[in-house]
């Protein structure tokens, strides 16, 4: 798969991060080298081995069903640049 | 042309746990504006989830109840977007391998069953909550859902009509309730829908292109939603355009459905598996208690009360839409085992009927199964007849004496008339007063029969027994 300078802009685009153009054509240089790579190991047969969801070989704990947070509403909000009325304030997200 | 309407949907249900999917937070709706968001579900720096063993115990009954199969290990994934109500910047979610997978649901179509199938049910959290009113030209954000836990179950795009697709979400709808895992709410937001809909024309195999509407949270917007938008892309399809692949959004004030974002610029979620989650591992062994732990299942119900109990098809997918209506139905009729029909019909019409009227919940009722079921006993040993039970029923709603049947019976008199002397004297009085009658239904005239017993009933204020009156008439008419 060949990788263009397109295709690193709408990735940057849904990542929300502004490159100029210059800057895109470094970042695809150095993804086309790990897409290279990925290739490289996507040559190998792997048919027989089971695919890995997680780096350590164990599984997921479970918690039981308990509410066990208190109200912190107070000490989160503290932090915050903008409340009212109990909200966190966005700058506006609809049009 | 003809065409073909075809409907998959997507059902979120929220798992009804006391605390959120991967946080201890409350799940508790209508509390104040983020004091159930806790520093997991606002995604502050270091914080962890750690699973919630009731929403994964949910998840795996839904799917034995639906004959899926449970997959263990099961993956969760992170979906990534950016909107405010989402802190972490992704909803964690399952992508390849979601813990439920396959499975079928039976709706009640005109005309028989139709099988449904699933194409699998996935656990993720919800978002919190955007308020776009005006906080000086800022948006408003509450996080108390955010975290909730959510079932999605998805459907094959089997159903063919708006009416299909109502029918299976109320199916769903019922099933999610009885086996206890989502309380059904559809105001609070509990049970929502999103359908996709395409049109091909009759006969063609390949699928139309789908617009996807959004966020239906009533049956009834369900079925507008999809006979409008089905509508839109027959009339584009034939003034030769083509449809957009795109999300809708369905207007209930203006009952029409309108672009929300187009495939183009559709997000891609780069979905990738959460290193913050390990493999869910799910046992045989726990799978099993699960299963165990089932309630008789709906559909199996239905079967049993039209093997077991002779009950017509229609009664038996009445009482089994609801647990709750379905025990009090079970409850009523184990006191009055010869009498299934008659308890199905009062427990459909009379109960429910008062229920519905003051939009109460059969929890509610304040007639007991028992109390029930000793008002039907006086009818069917021809005690009081079927409109004066009527009578006694509205009485013991009310809580009139106690609401005990005899005492109720005894104190509106309406005790039938069953003594056959009593009946026979009152009935020579009748057919001698009436001569006209007598002849013309000797002559051949069935219409005097009725008001002869129509003059009966009047003389009796409607206590005598009709199936006595009708026999001893008979007879008399007939010498």
């Amino acid at each position: 798969m060949t990788l263009t300078v397109t295709d690193v802009k709408r990735i940057a685009d849904l990542a929300y991060i502004e490159i100029d153009h210059g800057e895109a054509e470094a970042v695809l240089t150095q993804l086309t080298g790990i897409f290279n790579l990925i290739e490289t190991m996507q040559s190998i047969d792997t048919s027989s081995v089971d695919p890995m969801s997680h780096a350590q070989s164990v599984t997921q704990r479970l918690r039981d069903d308990e509410v066990t947070e208190t109200n912190q509403r107070e000490s989160c909000q503290a932090i915050a640049p903008q409340v009212e009325a109990g909200l966190y304030l966005v700058p506006k997200v609809i049009e | 042309m003809q065409w073909e309407i075809v409907i998959g949907l997507e059902v979120h249900a929220q798992l009804s746990t006391q605390s959120k999917i991967f946080s201890g937070a409350s799940t508790g709706y209508g509390a104040l504006p983020n004091t159930q968001a806790c520093v997991i579900d606002l995604a502050l720096p270091g914080v962890l989830p750690v699973l919630n063993r009731g929403a994964v115990e949910r998840a795996i009954k839904f799917g034995l109840s639906v004959g899926a199969t449970i997959n263990s290990p099961s993956i969760f994934a992170r979906k990534n977007y950016f909107y405010p109500d989402l802190p972490k910047g992704y909803q964690i979610s399952q992508y390849e391998l979601p813990i439920v997978q396959g499975g079928i649901v039976l709706i009640q179509i005109e005309g028989g069953e139709k099988i449904i199938r699933l194409t699998r049910a996935h656990l993720e959290e919800d978002a919190g909550k955007s308020l776009h009113e005006d906080f000086h030209g800022m948006s408003g954000i509450d996080l108390n859902r955010a975290g909730t836990p959510l079932l999605e179950i998805v459907s094959e795009p089997d159903m063919r009509s708006s009416a299909e697709a109502v029918a299976y979400a109320k199916t769903l709808h019922s099933l999610v309730r009885w086996i206890g895992i989502c309380d059904g709410n559809m105001q609070e937001g509990s049970f929502r829908c999103d359908a996709n809909v395409s049109v091909r024309p009759c006969g063609q195999e390949k699928l139309g292109t789908r617009c996807e509407i959004k966020n239906l949270n009533s049956f009834r917007f369900l079925e507008k939603a999809i006979d409008y938008e089905a509508r839109r892309q027959i009339d584009i399809l034939e003034d030769g355009g083509v449809i957009r692949q795109e999300t809708r959004l369905y207007d209930a004030n203006k009952d029409e459905t309108r672009t929300m974002r187009s495939k183009e610029d559709a997000n891609d979620y780069r979905y990738f598996p959460d290193p913050d989650l390990l493999p869910l591992e799910i046992s045989p062994l726990w799978i099993d208690q699960i299963r165990s732990s089932l309630p008789e299942l709906p559909q199996i119900r239905k079967e049993r009360y039209v093997s077991e109990l002779s009950l017509p098809a229609y009664d038996a997918t009445v009482l089994t839409n609801s647990r709750e209506v379905g025990d009090y139905f079970e409850s009523t009729v184990k006191l009055l085992p010869a009498q299934t029909k008659l308890c199905a019909n009062w427990v459909m019409g009379e109960v429910m009927g008062q229920l519905n009227k003051e939009g109460i919940e059969i929890s509610s009722c304040p007639i007991m199964p028992a109390q029930l079921a000793a008002l039907l006993t006086r009818i069917s040993d021809g005690t009081i007849s079927g409109k004066a039970a009527k009578t006694v029923f509205e009485s013991m709603w009310q809580g009139e004496l106690g609401k005990d049947v005899d005492a109720l019976i005894q104190a509106k008199g309406l005790k039938q008339i069953s003594d056959d002397v009593a009946l026979e004297g009152l009935i020579d009085q009748i057919l001698s007063a009436h001569p006209q009658q007598v002849s013309d239904y000797r002559k051949g005239k069935e219409k005097a029969f009725n008001s002869l017993v129509g003059q009966i009933m009047k003389a009796t204020q409607g206590k005598a027994n009709p199936t006595q009156v009708h026999s001893i008439l008979k007879n008399k008419l007939e010498q």
